[in-house]
């Protein structure tokens, strides 16, 4: 920030910004002032993690892009260099392929994609249509306020994806509560292991009786793929953690905050009420994932070879963070970059990264927050918050952004 | 028809289906996701999708040669 560079900080030769940077307390939906600043700078800069180390904040869109579309840029949490999140990132379980790179990680990606195609996500339309009408339902018939995020924001994708691997959904509190441990920062290793470990125990259980008796789900195409000696059974269960894990964590905080940045733009949140086009509602979709960035903490990589971008050389053996929430208010590529506007196209933010590691289930995760906003505000016309926007609480302690809560009435 | 042809590197393709969605007259995907090319010359009339298409492929794996 501009005043660790002119301020009378003679102790420190070297001032460099610390990752994560803080937001403004009044602009809860905007990337941190600091981020800003240093994108207006220069393309890169260096910043300090947690434990010290100084890797290169990537500020812009096309930079971004460029870096996460090189092969000379690695994903393994092993590789020198590597900008950790946190004590324990990366630790004995490796999350599936993210973690991996090429072939490995397209070997193993390619396992689990089929459900995601177009098509396949199309035709479960119908049911997340359902689910969602069904919680609509319940919420109405019961009385306000209610927390959207318990009632509504979480268990639409934890009812989809259940659905779509075949876990059991009743047992969501066992994983709810893992999966929140999980992707906490301030979790201790030692509490974000057991976390995993019990989801994984459960998930390998899960696989091994679908190995004795398929069905037709998601886990069962696992399980097949150890029967037929392509994986282990350990990389099955890592599999399925994964889609598990980002099942949940994203679409549920993209349903609560979304909600709440309309509450704040209420011509915005009109346009989403009032509309009959569904055009509208998939161009609202994408111009919130822009927006709203929630993965916050950066796509990060290790550097393999000396790559130059932007006019600066950044060295193997160096880590990179392409902060996407700042890269999605690059002015460069969408104009007036801070204003929520539903009907511009955002269709090429990296809200989803970029890269052969960009999100294997962002077609799912659209289709279900387009059923989402498509539904939610026209059957609860007056849906407003219940709480005033200093006493919501939000996620900055998590690796993905969101609200802990939102209290809604109508 | 046009002048200007897709190509479509399958290798690459890490079966994220942006191109279906945004051109899907020029591109479908297979049983597993990946991505198939429905016409190599695609009408003028679908080019803007197409050059969409290469911007949103995170695989890079989609070229349009315009002559
Ligand atoms: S957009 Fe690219 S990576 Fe995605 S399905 Fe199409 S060709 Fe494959």
């Amino acid at each position: 920030m501009a005043d660790t560079l002119t301020g009378p900080l003679p102790q420190d030769p070297d001032p460099v910004p610390d990752f994560p940077m803080p937001r403004a307390a009044r602009c809860p939906f905007d990337p941190p002032p600091g981020l800003k600043e240093l994108q207006e700078r220069g393309p890169l800069a260096k910043v300090r993690l947690w434990d010290g180390s100084r890797p290169w904040l990537v500020t812009r869109h096309a930079d971004q892009r460029a870096l996460l579309g090189d092969h000379r840029v690695s994903a393994d949490t092993d590789s020198p260099g590597y900008p950790s999140k946190a004590a324990g990132d990366g630790g004995d379980t490796k999350f599936g392929f993210i973690m991996l790179d090429d072939p490995e990680h397209a070997r193993l990606r390619r396992m689990v994609t089929a459900p995601f195609a177009i098509r396949r996500v199309e035709a479960l339309r119908p049911v997340v249509q359902d689910i969602v009408d069904g919680l609509v339902d319940d919420m109405l018939a019961g009385p306000g306020p209610v927390d959207l995020v318990e009632a509504f924001a979480l268990p639409v994708p934890s009812l989809v994806i259940c659905e779509l691997l075949g876990v059991p959904y009743d047992d969501h509190a066992f994983f709810q509560d893992n999966t929140r441990t999980m992707v906490h920062r301030d979790a201790t290793p030692e509490q974000r292991g057991r976390a995993t470990r019990e989801i994984a125990e459960y998930l390998g259980g899960l696989i091994g009786r679908r190995l004795a008796d398929p069905r037709d789900d998601l886990l069962s195409g696992i399980a097949g793929r150890v029967r037929a000696g392509e994986i282990d059974h350990r990389t099955a269960t890592e599999t399925a953690l994964l889609l598990l894990l980002a099942g949940h964590e994203t679409t549920a905080n993209m349903i609560a905050l979304g909600t709440l940045a309309l509450f704040h733009h209420p011509d915005q949140l009109a346009l989403l009420r009032d509309t009959e086009d569904p055009a509208l509602v998939v161009s609202a979709v994408e111009e919130l994932l822009r927006y709203l960035s929630i993965t916050h903490l950066g796509r990060r990589r290790a550097v393999t070879a000396d790559i130059e971008i932007g006019g600066r050389l950044i060295k193997a053996g160096e880590g990179v963070i392409m902060a996407n929430e700042i890269a999605n208010r690059d002015p460069e590529v969408f104009p007036d970059p801070d204003r929520l506007d539903l009907t511009r196209d955002a269709r090429r933010h990296v809200a989803f990264g970029f890269g052969v590691h960009q999100c294997l289930g962002q077609p799912l995760a659209r289709m279900e927050l387009q059923v989402v906003y498509a539904t939610l505000y026209r059957r609860i016309p007056t849906l407003r918050p219940a709480v005033p926007l200093d006493e919501i609480r939000f996620k900055e302690d998590a690796f993905i952004y969101g609200v802990h809560s939102l209290p809604v009435t109508w | 028809m046009s002048g200007a042809e897709v190509e479509l590197e399958t290798d690459r393709c890490v079966a994220s289906g942006q191109c279906v969605v945004a051109a899907g007259q020029v591109f479908d995907q297979d049983d597993d996701g990946i991505a198939v090319l429905l016409a190599e010359r695609p009408a003028p009339e679908h080019l803007d999708d197409v050059r969409e298409a290469v911007a949103v492929c995170p695989a890079a794996a989609i070229r349009l040669l315009e002559r």
